[in-house]
């Protein structure tokens, strides 16, 4: 038998040093220059030229006062795998840094050895609550750089299919919010209205969450027998239940003392970070992709943009709780105004030829098998295209070389960019808000770190 | 759309795609990219660099000197509705381009992702710490030579078995 190894300090100590990301983390005062210090404590906007005072920060503490605590990246609060670094003065957030990274798998690097049909099945898994919304963006490039048109039909199901994707982001968002405040129940009811969405993807799509059901040239599949029950039946429900979350939610004392107020972002702020989604509307900037720079058939629908006022927490989640009333809305006028026709083009090249086409045409089978072993040719050139996700903006730029692969896939996601908002947000907060902020700003950490 | 009245003499194209490109010398970039804030672009939507190891001999306008590297910034006018993309050479063997910090702070995080996979230096970037990669990785894992599946994917260090 063998020895068991005895765990000493010293081995706690190797352990440590393994898992030390070095000047990636946030560093003691001294040891971090000026700039650094400044974005640290959530200094954004500069009046004028001046450089960066550290001396002007409020809360200014000698180092022996303050301690560095580190929170996750394993934390129930975190959503994921998010660290957060954190500077305290007993129970105040003097400087917070996120550390992030530990969710990397390299997706835009896989991106460029996947073909374009594959692409569709990569980007679904970045921002894993949207995937309706990653596969938009991406196709959307695609087809800017093909030139070709999708048909009216996929367009109004691309659209239908995205408000229901918001709503089901906006639903696991209250869910995980109210989790985090301690409102479990309004966990279990955020994840229950978000089953009866799913369960139409899995109606629709064949999977319940990383569909790869929008793809270059339309949708995989139309929409299944019946859709218009179903889809009212989701329309009704929710929206009746987003009353019941008023209820539960906006008027009760607690959690308004823990929302009203806590952490505001200002609109210049917001601006300069470069944060869009509803925390940037939450500063009262009526910024919405799907008004400001309609795409899919946005501008031939009603409905409102919601904004905020005061940039807190509770102006993000009313922010939040009106989406889901407004996509109801737009998921309403789908449902009346959806075309007949294809659901996806009919271009040979890009879109496979249906099934029973293949058994009897020599041209049919050629394609089908052109189309899964090498993909079509994408001219050269380079695209950005944006589409308004849950979170913000969500950009795909991609270089094509002419070949059948992406040269380079590089994703804006709006999670990444909005995580650089928590520094700002936390600074002069309690430890207890610091998990509210993580939970208004809303990072997925799977489109952080890709 | 016009360049902003202030902006250094770039070299323009109109060949992408709506959007006004432009190509920007690496000491007029800052400048450039200076002059379009004051112009109304209020956010930096988008940073990233390219490595264009294989297409050295790719379609530039002319007078343009194409390099290795390539930094695209993709600005946003929210009081115009308007995008406009910048594209720098950045170099062939050290790229390097200024930092935009300065001008937009938002750009801090896209500009640590492109040195981290990219290798691009940001001068006057406040932190250019690797983001998404491990402390201790070697290369850049998006340039194009940068082999892949070479490296046995393990922990750090790991330990042995115990």
């Amino acid at each position: 038998m063998s020895e068991p190894t005895v765990r000493t300090a010293e081995r706690l100590e190797a352990l440590t040093a393994e898992t030390s990301e070095g000047p990636q983390e946030l560093q003691r005062r001294e040891a971090t220059p000026a700039s650094e210090l400044g974005r640290e404590v959530g200094s954004v906007v500069r009046i004028g030229d001046a450089p960066f005072n550290p001396d002007d920060v409020d809360y200014e503490r000698a180092d022996d006062e303050t301690m560095i605590i580190n929170m996750g990246p394993s934390h129930p609060s975190t959503h994921g795998v998010l660290r957060i670094m954190l500077e305290l003065d007993g129970e105040i957030v003097l400087r917070a840094k996120p550390v992030i990274g530990y969710l990397h798998t390299g997706m835009e690097k896989t991106g460029e050895m996947l073909s374009y049909v594959q692409g569709a099945t990569n980007v679904t898994r970045m921002d894993y609550l949207s995937p309706v919304i990653n596969e938009l963006s991406y196709s959307m490039a695609v087809e800017a750089l093909l030139g070709i048109e999708v048909p009216e039909r996929a367009v109004w199901i691309r659209m239908m299919m995205s408000e229901l994707n918001r709503i089901s982001s906006h639903l696991v968002w209250m869910a995980t919010n109210g989790m985090d405040l301690g409102s479990t129940s309004m966990m279990i009811y955020g994840f229950r209205e978000r089953e009866l969405i799913l369960a139409f993807f899995e109606k629709t799509a064949g999977l319940r969450l990383n569909l790869n059901y929008v793809r270059p040239g339309g949708v995989a599949a139309d929409l299944p027998d019946g859709w218009e029950d179903d889809v009212e039946v989701i329309c009704d429900t929710i929206y009746e239940r987003t009353f019941e979350y008023d209820e539960l939610l906006t008027g009760q004392p607690i959690f308004r003392q823990r929302m009203v107020g806590v952490a505001p972002i200002s609109a210049e702020e917001a601006l300069a970070l470069g944060v869009t989604g509803p925390l940037l509307r939450s500063t009262g900037v009526p910024w919405d992709l799907r008004r400001t720079m309609p795409y899919l058939a946005y501008d031939q629908v009603d409905f409102d943009v919601i904004v905020g006022t005061y940039g807190d927490n509770f102006d993000r989640y009313a922010i939040r709780l009106n989406e889901i009333r407004e996509s109801v809305r737009i998921i309403r006028q789908c449902l009346e105004r959806m075309p007949a026709g294809d659901y996806r083009s009919q271009d040979p090249k890009v879109t496979p030829p249906p099934r029973a086409r293949i058994g009897e045409s020599m041209e049919a089978l050629i394609h089908h098998f052109k189309l899964f072993t090498e993909g079509f040719h994408v001219p050269a050139g380079e695209v950005y295209s944006a589409v308004e996700s849950p979170r913000g903006e969500h950009g795909c730029y991609i270089v094509s070389d002419g070949g059948p692969k992406p040269y380079r896939m590089h994703v804006r996601a709006p999670s990444f960019v909005n995580l650089q908002a928590i520094p700002l947000l936390m600074r002069g907060a309690s430890m207890a808000d610091a998990i509210t902020v993580i939970s208004t700003v809303d990072p997925i950490m799977g489109e952080v770190d890709r | 759309m016009e360049l902003p009245a202030d902006a250094p003499a770039v070299i323009t194209a109109d060949a992408l795609r709506a959007d006004l490109g432009c190509f920007p010398t690496r000491e007029q970039y800052h400048d450039l990219v200076a002059a379009f804030k004051a112009d109304g672009f209020e956010v930096c939507a988008d940073l990233c660099a390219v490595d264009y190891l294989e297409h050295a001999e790719r379609a530039v306008p002319e007078g343009v000197t194409p390099t290795r590297f390539e930094v695209v910034v993709n600005l946003l006018s929210m009081s115009r509705r308007e995008r406009v993309r910048i594209r720098v050479q950045a170099g062939d063997v050290e790229p390097e381009v200024d930092s935009l910090f300065d001008l937009y702070p938002g750009s801090e995080a896209m500009e640590r992702e492109a040195f981290d996979l990219l290798g691009v230096i940001f001068r006057g970037h406040p932190d250019l710490t690797r983001i998404l990669m491990p402390e201790d990785w070697e290369g850049h894992p998006l340039r194009k030579d940068y082999g892949t599946g070479r490296v046995p994917v393990q922990f750090k260090e790991a330990p042995g078995p115990r």
